[in-house]
C-alpha cells in the first residue's frame, strides 16, 4: 500500500564528508609545537613549564568562561584555544612573571578572540593580540630576555643575555660576526622562549606542510621577502646590515611564519592571496627590523597584515570558471 | 588522447561496490506511480482519468511546452488514481497511479530496424521522434533531449560529447550500460550524430573503468555512419568529471560561459550514457522511455546490484529486493552521495532522473553539528567553478541574496566538492542550494 507521508516539518542538513575535522587539525599543530616547546624546555630550565603551563591553562580557562556566558556550546577541549595559550608562551621571556602570563593569556582569548564570535570571526591572531598587549604594558619585562642555561649545565640561572637582533640594533652589524650560526640554528642564544631553535620549528613547519595543514606558500613568500629585502640592504652596506641569513635564524621570524602567519583565520583564503600575505609580512617585517624602534618586527608586521586580509580577500578572487574565454 | 584533467575537484572513495553486477531486470511491480514532472520544464497534464485501462507504452501524460517531455505507461494496467504523491525533488506532484494487471503484453518488435535505414531517415522526423519517446537527460539533470538536439542557427554545434564518466562514487549503471550495449551506445551516437548533423564524437570514461573503455573502443571500431569519427578518451578519475562543463573542459578545452551559458553556446551538445541507449531503443525498436537502469547499492544493502527498473516502481520494492537493512539505515539518498538528494522515506517512485538508490548505515552518517567556518581555504582550492564557497556558504547561511549572487550563487553546480572537505563539516552546498530554491520560490512568487 502506498502511503501518502506528511509534509516534513523539520528541514535537517546532514554532511557526510572526508575525516579531517578542526580538532584533528588543532591537535596535529600542538604536535608540530612539541619539538619547540621541549627545545625551549631544555634552554630555559624547567621554570619554563610554569610559564607554558599557565598560558594554557589561563586561554582554555577564559575561552570555557566566554563559551559559558554566551550560553555556547563548550567547545574548548577543539584544541584552538590550547593553540593561543601556548603559542602565547613560546613568544615570552622564560622567566615572565605568572601574573603577566595570565594577563596576557587572557587578553589573548577575551580580546583577540571571544569578543569577534569566537573561532573563525576574529581578525587577528589571538596569540600575537596577547602578546602585544604584555609588549606595549610591560615593556622591560617583556624585554628581558634569560640567558640559555641548558639543562643539566650547572649554569648560573637568571643571567639576561640580549637577543642577536637586539645586539644588531645597538651595536650594527660588526658584533653579531661572533654568533655562531649553529648555536642560531640550535637555539642557544636569548630570546622568547620557544622561538629560539630554528631547526625545531622548522622540523614542525615540515610536519604541518606535510600534513596538508598548511601550504608553503605563506611561510615561503614569507621567508623569501625578508631574504630578499635583508639582501638587498646588505649589498648596500655589509657593514651596516647582517646578511638574510643571520636574520632568518634569528627573532620570531621562524616561529611566525610556520605557525602565526598561517593561522587559517586570519590568513587570506585564496592561494595568491596568501603570496601577497606572505609578501606584506616579509616586507613589514624588514622595514621594522631594519628601520623601526624595535629590533624585532615579527608581531606588528602580521597583526598588520591580518588586519589587511579582508581587503585582500575582497580583492583578490579567483576567477570563476568559464568567466573568462581561453585565447 | 590520453588522460586529461581540470582543476580543482577531489577523490572521495570509489566504493564501485556493484561494477561487477550485470544489470538484472526486476520484475514488473503490481503497481507503478508516475509523477506529472518527472524533467525540467512545464510539468505534463495527464490523458487519461481514473478507471481507464492503459497499455505499457501508451502515452499518459502531454506537456504542453516545448521544453517538457510526456510520460508513457510502464506498465499495462488501470489507472486508478490521479492524485499527489511524494516526489523525490522533496514536494507533493500530482501522480498518476497505474495498478498492473496479470497479463502483460509482448512489448516491442525484438528486430531493431536496421541502423543505415535510420541514417537515412530525416532528421527533424528523428527528433520528433525522440521527443514522443519522453526521452530526458538519465544523469539526473531530467533536460528533455529533444530540446538540446535542436541548437538554434546562431549557436552552431560542432561536436557530441558522450558522459560516461559517472564520478560519482557508488554508481555503476552507467558502466554496466558501456559494457554490456557498447554496440547499441555506438549505433545511438550515430544517431545523434545524425540528427545534430555532426562529425565528430568522444566519449569520455574515467580510467577506473577499463573495461568499458575498451569494450566502447572495440565498438566504436564498426561505424557505419559517413564521416564520423568517434573516440574513446580515458578520463583521470577525479569527482566532478562528469560535470558537463568540466567534461567539455577537459575533453575539449573550452570553457562554458557562466549562466545561462550552455554547452552549445561553445558549440557542444553533452548525452548521458544511459540517454544514447534510450534514444537508440526509441528510435530503432519504438520504445519509449518507460525503464531505466538504477544502482542499488551502500553498506545498508546486502545485495547491491544493477537493476533495470519500470518507471514508477517503488524504491522500497527496489530495497527489499536487493534485502536491505531497514532498522540499520541512516540515511536514503536518490543519485549518488556526492550529489544526491537524502529521503525521508523510501515510498516514493523511481522517475527518469533517478540513477541510484544508496542505503548508508547510521554508522556512516554523521548528524553531528557543524561550526563555523575556520578560512582554512580548502574548499577554495577545491571548488572546480573557482567560487569562494566559505564566503557564498557565509552569506548563504543568512539569506544573503545579494551578496551570495556576487559570490557566485548562481555559478555554483552543486557538486558539494566544499562540503567534503571541509573541517568544520558545514554543509556548504546544501545551504546554497537551499538558498537558490529560496530565491526560486520567491521569484516564483513574483
Amino acid at each position: 500500500m502506498v502511503k501518502k507521508m506528511p509534509e516534513t516539518k523539520e528541514l535537517k542538513l546532514f554532511v557526510s564528508s572526508s575525516d579531517t575535522a578542526i580538532p584533528k587539525i588543532m591537535y596535529e599543530v600542538l604536535l608540530a609545537l612539541l619539538p619547540a616547546t621541549l627545545m625551549g624546555i631544555y634552554f630555559f630550565g624547567l621554570g619554563t613549564l610554569k610559564v607554558i603551563g599557565l598560558s594554557i591553562a589561563g586561554a582554555m580557562l577564559s575561552e570555557a568562561l566566554i563559551q559559558k556566558i554566551r550560553r555556547q556550546d563548550i567547545m574548548v577541549t577543539d584544541g584552538s584555544a590550547a593553540i593561543t595559550g601556548l603559542l602565547l608562551a613560546l613568544t615570552l621571556p622564560s622567566n615572565s612573571p605568572w601574573w603577566m602570563v595570565c594577563v596576557g593569556a587572557v587578553a589573548a582569548i577575551v580580546l583577540g578572540k571571544q569578543l569577534y564570535g569566537g573561532l573563525g570571526w576574529n581578525p587577528f591572531n589571538p596569540a600575537l593580540v596577547g602578546r602585544v598587549v604584555l609588549l606595549i604594558s610591560w615593556p622591560v619585562q617583556m624585554t628581558a630576555w634569560p640567558k640559555p642555561t641548558p639543562l643539566f649545565s650547572h649554569a648560573i640561572d637568571a643571567v639576561t643575555a640580549a637577543t642577536p637582533l637586539g645586539i644588531l640594533k645597538m651595536e650594527k652589524a660588526a658584533a653579531i660576526v661572533n654568533i655562531s650560526r649553529i648555536d642560531l640554528l640550535l637555539g642557544y642564544r636569548g630570546g622568547s622562549l620557544g622561538e629560539v631553535s630554528i631547526l625545531a620549528i622548522i622540523l614542525g613547519g615540515l610536519y604541518l606542510l606535510f600534513r596538508g595543514h598548511i601550504t608553503w606558500h605563506i611561510p615561503g613568500s614569507y621567508l623569501l621577502t625578508v631574504a630578499l629585502f635583508t639582501g638587498v640592504f646588505r649589498l648596500i652596506s655589509p657593514a651596516e646590515y647582517a646578511s638574510p641569513l643571520f636574520h632568518l635564524l634569528t627573532g620570531g621570524l621562524m616561529l611566525g611564519a610556520f605557525f602565526m602567519a598561517t593561522d587559517y583565520v586570519t590568513s587570506p583564503v585564496t592561494r595568491k592571496g596568501q603570496l601577497v600575505f606572505g609578501f606584506g609580512c616579509g616586507l613589514l617585517t624588514g622595514v621594522i627590523r631594519l628601520f623601526g624602534n624595535y629590533p624585532e618586527g615579527v608581531s606588528f608586521a602580521i597583526l598588520l597584515m591580518n588586519s589587511v586580509t579582508p581587503l585582500i580577500d575582497k580583492y583578490i578572487r579567483p576567477t570563476t570558471f568559464g568567466k573568462k574565454q581561453p585565447e | 588522447m590520453g588522460t586529461t584533467y581540470f582543476i580543482g575537484g577531489i577523490h572521495p572513495p570509489e566504493n564501485k561496490i556493484t561494477a561487477g553486477c550485470p544489470i538484472e531486470t526486476f520484475p514488473v511491480p503490481a503497481k507503478v506511480l508516475l509523477p506529472l514532472s518527472q524533467h525540467i520544464g512545464a510539468p505534463c497534464e495527464a490523458l487519461v482519468k481514473a478507471g481507464d485501462m492503459v497499455e505499457v507504452g501508451q502515452k499518459i501524460a502531454q506537456g504542453r511546452g516545448y521544453v517538457s517531455a510526456p510520460v508513457h505507461a510502464s506498465v499495462s494496467g488501470q489507472v486508478k488514481s490521479i492524485e499527489p504523491y511524494l516526489h523525490p525533488i522533496g514536494r507533493q506532484v500530482s501522480s498518476i497511479v497505474i495498478e498492473t494487471d496479470t497479463n502483460q503484453p509482448q512489448e516491442w518488435a525484438n528486430s531493431a530496424i536496421p541502423l543505415l535505414k535510420l541514417l537515412s531517415k530525416d532528421t527533424a522526423a528523428l527528433r520528433d521522434q525522440v521527443q514522443d519517446a519522453g526521452i530526458v537527460g538519465l544523469g539526473g539533470a531530467t533536460f528533455p533531449t529533444h530540446v538540446k538536439l535542436n541548437p538554434p542557427v546562431a549557436k552552431p554545434v560542432d561536436t557530441l560529447l558522450i558522459n560516461g564518466a559517472e564520478c560519482e562514487p557508488y554508481l555503476t549503471a552507467d558502466h554496466r550500460m558501456m559494457m554490456e550495449h557498447p554496440q547499441e551506445l555506438v549505433s545511438g551516437i550515430q544517431l545523434l550524430a545524425h540528427i545534430l548533423g555532426i562529425s565528430q564524437a568522444y566519449i569520455g570514461i574515467e580510467e577506473n573503468k577499463p573495461d568499458a573503455i575498451a569494450a566502447l573502443r572495440e565498438a566504436a571500431t564498426k561505424i557505419e555512419a559517413k564521416g564520423l569519427t568517434i573516440n574513446v578518451v580515458k578520463l583521470r578519475v577525479r569527482y566532478p568529471q562528469g560535470s558537463e562543463k568540466h567534461l567539455i573542459q577537459t575533453i575539449l578545452d573550452r570553457q562554458v560561459p557562466p549562466p545561462p551559458g550552455l554547452p552549445m553556446d561553445v558549440g557542444v551538445v553533452v548525452q548521458n550514457v544511459g540517454t544514447v541507449y534510450a534514444v537508440y531503443e526509441a528510435l530503432s525498436l519504438g520504445k519509449p522511455l518507460i525503464e531505466r537502469t538504477v544502482t542499488v547499492t551502500g553498506s545498508g544493502v546486502r545485495q547491491p546490484k544493477n537493476l533495470k527498473v519500470r518507471l514508477g516502481t517503488q524504491v522500497s520494492e527496489l530495497l527489499d529486493f536487493c534485502d536491505w537493512d531497514s532498522e540499520g539505515a541512516g540515511k536514503i539518498i536518490l543519485g549518488g552521495p556526492m550529489m544526491g538528494m537524502a529521503q525521508y522515506t523510501p515510498q516514493l517512485p523511481v522517475i527518469k532522473g533517478t540513477s541510484g538508490v544508496l542505503v548508508q548505515t547510521r554508522a556512516e552518517v554523521n548528524t553531528a553539528g557543524y561550526r563555523d567556518c575556520v578560512r582554512c581555504g580548502k574548499c577554495v582550492e577545491v571548488c572546480p567553478m573557482f567560487l569562494m564557497p566559505q564566503t557564498l556558504s557565509i552569506y548563504a547561511e543568512r539569506g544573503m541574496f545579494k551578496e551570495a549572487e556576487e559570490y557566485g550563487l548562481t555559478d555554483c553546480i552543486l557538486c558539494g566538492c566544499c562540503s567534503y572537505v571541509c573541517p568544520a563539516k558545514r554543509p556548504i552546498v546544501q545551504m546554497v542550494g537551499l538558498l537558490r530554491s529560496l530565491k526560486a520560490a520567491a521569484k516564483a512568487k513574483g
